[in-house]
């Protein structure tokens, strides 16, 4: 039995209506923001509160919230943006939030406003979410408008704040924090050059901060100081949503300390299907370098044990593949991905992600040649580190996770036009 | 522009103008074409003009918009959009054997529409964030989780 399972992101998930408002009261929801409408506490005591929690980024580069929220200048006119367009292959656990806890997120987004000096806030939720997740958060904003919670001198406490929802229209480099913000401002998705950082110049030139969902979510417990919090290790604080797909046997979405060991989050997942053997684990999101099994089943799935390993937390998406896996089709579909993707803007990213796509395709279908291993070993150092946007970076680590753990199915492919793994 | 814009349809557009500061119109051109799309079933040259018109922007600005994002569509599609995720979390567990399933059903291929207009089936790039319930489609972005051949063929016959 694992204990300290959904505490808080997922705190209402065992109630009634977890999406209501009474849910999320009956869960100590609110209590934060309403002290705060009634103290007015400096915004940078808040600031301190998040910075000393040890809360990091969920959205994948894991980067000290209240570092980040600490980069916000006084100023009249500064923005929140709350990033929901998850869109990182693996990865649901916004989406959940959103169906089962959006009042976490809105009182999160609320306190992020204060403590930032920010009047206004948007929720980006990407257009696939249009149905039923926008219509919760959007009911859910409704109620706590409705309350007294946001608007103008809320309470009569001098304080404003007013949320509000968005929606994207279909492109997974929104999900990059700049291209949200020209997205918000109506263009095309296009990264913009950093710096300036949004701290500086984002939402129409204003100081702005871009938040994951759950990052924004996991503020109000925070400072209501849950025991829930009080778990993780020393530089991976508190809890983390996991999406766990793939080859296991319970799929599922699943809020646990930060630093619990794979093998229990597999075991929770009811092990791999089928009676089957592990073979690989991307642990967070098709960006990240693949891990083996033997590397993952003594692994903590914290940000530090994940680095020294030679991957990344990142999303939180933990994909499981059992031994019938191939890895060379499967590294071919990521690269596809990517390679749709793309924006175009700069060339390595543009033309290396195609030059990728294609190679694997050739292997793939039997067509592989000696030389197609340098060109997947040097194409992802040409990109990486040489684009606008991080995109770059995300399509070359998994072929250089695959290519350090699995080069012999790729040589082997390359040399008899098939995969050696026998298909299920 | 009043013919296409009438006047339900300013008023669904005026509810994203009003998320945005009054000198800050052209955020709500994502918005207001998807509202448009919704209303015509796709987009073309004049409903964009109408738009860029109504927001008082130069075109290009719509245009660039309306072609970039894959939500837009700008040939008549069928009036149900099914989206069938292979990205890879569906795809370790059948995502493209149940797209060619439903392609197979449909007697169409990914991209097309049915003749008799019911159904366009998207060609779906993108993982729908529903990675737990693989496979998985969208149909009108409401979610069939966990499917099997059986489940998707009866969710697809009941559409109108
Ligand atoms: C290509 C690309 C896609 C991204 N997609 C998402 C996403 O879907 N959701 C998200 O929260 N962050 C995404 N990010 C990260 C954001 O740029 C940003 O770092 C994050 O929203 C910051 O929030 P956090 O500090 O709370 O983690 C993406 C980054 C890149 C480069
Ligand atoms: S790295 Fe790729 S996605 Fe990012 S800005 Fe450059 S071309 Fe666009
Ligand atoms: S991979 Fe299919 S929904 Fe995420």
């Amino acid at each position: 039995m694992i204990e300290n399972h959904n505490q808080m992101c997922f705190a209402t998930l065992e109630r009634p209506e977890p999406w209501s408002l009474k849910a999320y009261e009956s869960v100590g929801g609110y209590r934060v923001w309403k002290k705060i409408l009634a103290k007015r506490p400096p915004r940078r005591d808040l600031i301190e509160q998040i910075k000393s929690s040890g809360l990091r980024g969920r959205g994948g580069a894991g980067f000290p919230t209240g570092v980040k929220w600490g980069f916000m200048p006084d100023c009249d006119e500064s923005y929140l943006v709350c990033n929901a367009d998850e869109s990182e292959p693996g990865t649901c656990k916004d989406r959940d939030i959103l169906r089962f806890n959006p009042h976490a997120l809105i009182e999160g987004m609320a306190i992020a406003c204060y403590a930032i000096g920010a009047g206004t806030g948007y929720a980006y939720l990407r257009e696939e979410f249009g149905d039923e997740p926008y219509r919760r958060f959007r009911g859910a904003l409704r109620e706590a408008y409705g309350n007294g919670m946001l608007g103008s001198d809320i309470q009569g406490s001098g304080i404003t704040v007013y949320l509000h929802d968005t929606l994207g229209a279909g492109a997974y480099i929104c999900g990059e924090e700049t291209a949200l913000l020209e997205s918000l401002e109506g263009k095309k998705g296009f990264p913009r050059f950093k710096p300036p950082f949004p701290a500086n110049y984002g939402l129409w030139g204003r100081p702005t901060t871009v938040n994951n969902v759950e990052t924004l979510a996991l503020v109000p417990g925070i400072l209501r100081e849950e025991p829930g919090w009080q778990v993780g290790t020393e530089k991976s604080r508190g809890t983390r949503c996991f999406s766990v797909s793939g080859h296991v046997s319970r799929p599922g979405n699943h809020e646990l300390p930060l630093g619990i060991p794979f093998a229990d989050l597999l075991e929770l997942c009811g092990g791999v299907w089928k009676d089957r053997e592990l073979k690989a684990v991307i642990p967070g999101g098709a960006s990240v370098p693949v891990l083996p099994a033997k590397t993952m089943m003594g692994l903590d799935m914290d940000f530090e044990s994940l680095a020294e390993a030679g991957s990344m937390l990142g999303s939180g998406a933990v994909i499981v593949m059992d031994e019938t896996t191939d890895m060379v089709r499967m590294l071919q579909r990521i690269s596809r991905f990517y390679f749709q993707e793309s924006c175009g803007q700069c060339t390595p990213c543009r033309e290396g992600t195609g030059w990728l796509y294609r190679v694997l395709t050739r292997i793939v279908e039997g067509r592989g040649e000696e030389q197609d291993l340098e060109i997947l070993e040097k194409v992802p150092g040409r990109i990486e580190g040489h684009t606008i946007c991080a995109l770059g970076d995300a399509a070359a680590w998994p072929v250089q996770g695959m290519l350090r753990h699995f080069r012999d199915e790729f040589e082997h492919y390359i040399r008899y036009g098939k995969s050696p793994v026998s298909p299920a | 522009m009043n013919d296409i814009l009438h006047s339900d349809l300013r008023g669904r557009i005026d509810t994203w103008l009003e998320r945005f500061p009054a000198e800050h119109r052209r955020s709500a051109v994502l918005g207001a074409l998807r509202e448009v799309q919704k209303e015509y079933g796709h987009l073309t040259p004049e409903r964009m003009d109408a738009v860029a018109e109504y927001l008082d922007l130069p075109v290009v600005q719509v245009y660039e918009v309306g072609s970039f994002y894959t939500g837009f569509e700008h040939q008549p599609v069928g009036r149900h959009t099914v989206a069938v995720c292979t990205n890879i979390s569906c795809w370790l567990r059948g995502g493209e054997e149940m797209l060619t399933h439903i392609e197979k059903s449909l007697g169409i291929r990914a991209g097309e529409s049915t003749r008799d207009g019911r159904i366009y089936l998207k060609c779906e790039e993108e993982c729908l964030a529903g990675c737990c319930g693989a496979p998985m489609m969208q149909v009108d972005h409401v979610y069939h989780e966990n499917l099997t051949p059986e489940k998707a063929d009866k969710v697809l016959r009941a559409l109108s």
